[in-house]
């Protein structure tokens, strides 16, 4: 679905913890952006609704936004969007006191 | 006379073969694994579909827009151009992959368990940098619990000299540790901030070997429940190296894809992958019907996301160091389209 370039990261994410099969994992994150479910694997509609969203992009040369969340930091945001713990922004907070 | 069409052989050669050839073909493969696992065989039209597919000369053929699945790879982090984190960036980044995995080049559990703190560092780092899902795999690979290699009775020997006890024993033996080694470096990857597990290649040495995958994963499930576990086969069939071990009372042995689904939704894992074998020496239509066939009864029943092992020697696939794209990109519409899968 193009990863973190598009949304496969989010509806990996959807299988990967609530054990959702396809179409519903890409219907739930589609909920959850306000997008469709075509959208999810288009780069060009989700660049634009990653960086609204804070959920990280790619740091091209064309787009580099270091003043906007990426990896570890847009993994807050993912958890709180898609309403799913990941497990390394727990320990992140946990083991920098937050 | 009918045109001649560039395909692929399983062991990766070029050919070319005419549109009824592949036809031919094609049923082949559906009859072959009708028989073997006893499953229906392909419809007219799945059949059909297959041959659009394969009598095309495109380069590249894919899915339409819109029914992408998503992607795992086992092996993301190969060190193909730096150390094995820039290469998880470099698979989310560049390549678009879904889910990518942190891995050792010793792909197994049980040689894990002795660098697992450097193994969890690599893991914490990855979580810093990347966006992505990252898993952590390797093999049960029960095989290694044998003598030379470990401390079991060799089962392989014991057999041949009619030792079935004796081989039976040992293989559960051997089940038993590999399911602690499993467990142990799960807790210390997930510890580090890993998003999930993979069991590759489960089953590789027959049924104590997915025994243990299934405990392991039951274990786990319990004490994670957000976690991501994906447990891949190594083959369409669970060989019966022990022949009669049960999993929640039901025999492993012999188990084709979709009671393999079965058992691997009971023990808790988010995602099942299921693995059909390539034949080198048919053709990737043989091979791609072939390999349907087989996983279609579990698509029907599935409950969790299932991922088919789409890749080197695997799903249509064949076996050769560099895969074709015109081969894996057929594989990948064929599974999608036809049977719905959720990823690969």
């Amino acid at each position: 679905m193009g990863g973190m370039r598009a949304a496969g990261d989010l509806v990996a994410r959807m299988q990967m913890t609530r054990r959702m099969r396809l179409r519903e994992a890409k219907q739930y994150v589609a909920d959850k952006l306000g997008c469709t479910t075509r959208e999810l694997s288009d780069p060009v509609a989700m660049e634009q609704i990653r960086l609204e969203k804070g959920l990280g992009t790619l740091p091209f040369t064309s787009s580099v936004h270091p003043d906007d969340p990426g990896m570890i930091e847009a993994k807050f945001n993912i958890a709180k969007l898609l309403d799913v713990p990941i497990n390394c922004v727990e320990r992140f907070k946990q083991r920098a006191g937050i | 006379m009918e045109a001649r069409i560039p395909t692929r052989m399983g062991d990766g050669s070029l050919v070319e073969m005419t549109r009824s050839e592949l036809e031919a073909d094609l049923q082949a493969g559906t009859q072959v694994a009708a028989q073997k696992a006893k499953v229906p065989e392909l419809t007219q039209d799945e059949l059909d579909h297959l041959l659009d597919i394969y009598a095309s000369p495109a380069r590249f053929t894919a899915v339409d827009i819109g029914d992408e699945v998503v992607m795992t790879n086992d092996g993301s982090g190969t060190k193909h151009i730096g150390n094995r984190v820039q290469d998880l960036q470099s698979y989310e980044q560049v390549l678009g992959v879904d889910i990518i995995e942190l891995w050792q080049i010793d792909y197994s559990y049980k040689a894990i368990k002795t660098n697992v703190a450097h193994e969890g560092q690599s893991m914490k780092i990855a979580q810093m940098l990347c966006t992505n899902p990252v898993q952590y795999g390797a093999m049960p690979d029960l095989g290694r619990y044998s003598k030379p290699d470990g401390p079991f009775d060799n089962w392989s020997e014991l057999l041949p000299q009619g030792k079935i006890q004796e081989a039976r024993d040992a293989q559960l033996q051997a089940a038993d540790m590999l399911v602690g080694d499993i467990s142990y470096v799960a807790d210390h990857m997930v510890a580090a901030g890993a998003d999930g597990i993979d069991f590759d290649t489960t089953g590789a040495a027959g049924d104590a070997d997915f025994l243990a995958g299934l405990r392991a994963c039951r274990a786990l499930r319990e004490r994670y429940p957000w976690l991501g576990i994906e447990i891949g086969m190594a083959s369409e069939f669970v060989l019966g190296m022990h022949g009669q071990i049960e999993f929640d009372g039901e025999r492993l042995a012999g188990m084709w894809p979709k009671d393999q689904l079965r058992m691997v939704q009971q023990a808790g894992a988010s995602i099942y992958g299921p693995a059909v074998n390539i034949n080198t020496g048919k053709s990737t239509a043989w091979n791609i019907a072939r390999a349907i066939t087989f996983i279609k009864p579990c698509m029907e029943i599935a409950e969790i996301p299932v991922h088919v092992n789409v890749g080197m020697g695997v799903g249509g696939v064949p076996t050769c160091v560099y895969p074709p794209a015109d081969a894996t990109s057929r594989a990948s519409k064929a599974f999608v389209e036809i049977l719905k899968i959720d990823g690969y």
